[in-house]
């Protein structure tokens, strides 16, 4: 048997721990241990970013960190971005530009999108495709991503367009 | 699939070089590559397992006596973003920037990707190119000891350098380039992001009064390691960057790529990839 880790960390604001052994990753951690689905595991390689989760307030793939170096950490998930007045402006804006398409994709990509908005809020349409290289959507369905970005960014330019 | 006894998360590089002196050790830091290559079967963890992701004084980028020094943990996202980069290395920035993707650049270390020994390693090419030196720490004689292998002198073969077992690479320096340093990097891939390079370029030196001189030149993905193009270093070296000498280096760098044929691309292609892309570099030099 190999080695059990105990790790303690913030979950979506909560303080939570878990055993684990020292090989499990964080996507596996945080869907199978703690129900949290809403993050994807697709590619389990690091390439298409549907796992993508923020990390003491940087985005990374949860497929490729070790559970173990969740341990003191705050981690938030797409579940964690809901505020109590219902969704983030980001997962709003998604939403209402019809970003959607199969959706499989979506938390990765709205977790990304949040990250790089939270980092520049007047995010060029350029700037969001370039941030947005590690999210693959197999149905392809960019442009409305870039526009649901583009309108988050517009709204916090200022408002008016 | 190999037990692991032990799980270490060291605060101190003495905690670390102790660990790696008492037995083997697999090391990570953002995991990036050893968790596709352990989840693929590819590598087989060791009996103990080291996350050196938390040791102080490993991370972080300054200038001390001429030199910038860059410690093993910094991550690509970092030194993209440095001002100090910016403005003394934009060839280490350049390359950080067409790195994998956002989410990797997050956590991807310089450390880890030289320590990976890919002869597709992004981030060497250019560090090639500023004739960097890597540090290595080892315990023994109850302190840290410390070594420096050039950059250029530390691949072997794919995967293998000449790190031994117990030693942590600490930290990756080199000059502080001079004000007329110009440096380039170029890569291939089908695609912008994720990519794995199907070649690399990376030209620089001190270019003033349309010569080239300390000219280095490094290729990756066209030999079992990263390397510096030495021969067509020598066609450059000192000469004024016009048509001729363009050419000639074009020319020479027939004996330093020495492609194979795999999945990412044939022979051919990286050849014929090398020459487009080391008289774009040139090109751009001679432009500064």
């Amino acid at each position: 048997m190999s080695v059990e880790i105990e790790i303690r960390f913030t979950l979506n604001g909560r303080p939570v721990s878990a055993r684990i052994g020292p090989t499990m990753k964080t996507l596996t951690l945080l869907r199978e241990q703690f129900g949290l689905s809403g993050t994807k595991y697709a590619c389990g390689e690091g390439e298409c970013g549907a796992c993508t989760i923020r990390v003491d307030g940087k985005t990374q793939n949860s497929c490729l960190m070790f559970a173990a170096d969740c341990d003191g950490r705050e981690i938030v998930t797409i579940e964690g971005l809901k505020t109590p007045a219902g969704m983030n402006p980001v997962q709003k804006a998604f939403v209402e530009h019809g970003a959607v398409q199969c959706g499989f994709c979506m938390p990765g990509m709205i977790m990304q999108a949040d990250y790089l908005l939270g980092n520049n809020p007047q995010l060029t349409r350029q700037e969001a495709q370039r941030g947005l290289e590690g999210n693959l959507c197999r149905c392809t369905g960019y442009t409305k991503v870039l526009d649901a970005v583009e309108s988050v960014a517009r709204q916090k330019c200022c408002g008016q367009c | 699939m190999q037990e692991i006894t032990t799980y270490l998360a060291p605060r101190s590089l003495n905690e670390a070089a102790q660990a790696m002196a008492a037995g083997d050790v697999t090391v990570f830091c953002g995991g990036t590559d050893l968790a596709p290559q352990t989840e693929s079967g590819a590598r087989q963890h060791s009996a103990c397992l080291m996350n050196i992701r938390r040791i102080e004084g490993l991370g972080g980028i300054e200038e001390k006596d001429g030199d910038i020094r860059i410690g093993a943990l910094t991550t690509v996202s970092e030194i993209r973003r440095h001002p100090l980069i910016a403005r003394v290395a934009p060839i280490l920035a350049e390359a950080a920037e067409h790195f994998a993707s956002d989410q990797i650049r997050n956590v991807a270390s310089i450390g880890g990707n030289i320590c990976n020994a890919s002869p597709a390693g992004d981030m060497i090419n250019p560090l090639l190119v500023l004739d960097a030196a890597v540090e290595l720490a080892s315990w023994a004689d109850g302190a840290v000891q410390k070594r420096s292998v050039p950059l250029e002198n530390f691949f072997t073969s794919p995967r293998r350098t000449v790190k031994r077992a117990e030693e942590l690479l600490t930290t990756v320096v080199f000059r502080k380039p001079a004000a007329d340093f110009v440096g380039r990097f170029r890569k291939s891939g089908p695609r912008p992001a994720l990519e794995i390079s199907t070649v690399s370029v990376g030209v620089g030196g001190n270019f003033s009064a349309g010569v080239l001189r300390n000219a280095r030149v490094a290729f990756g993905s066209v030999a079992p390691t990263p390397l510096r193009a030495r021969h067509v270093e020598v066609v450059l070296e000192g000469r004024r960057l016009d048509a001729d000498v363009i050419g000639a280096a074009l020319v020479a760098a027939r004996d330093d790529a020495r492609p194979i044929d795999d999945v990412r691309a044939s022979a051919w292609y990286r050849s014929h990839l090398v020459e487009v892309f080391l008289e774009e570099a040139l090109h751009h030099v001679r432009g500064n």
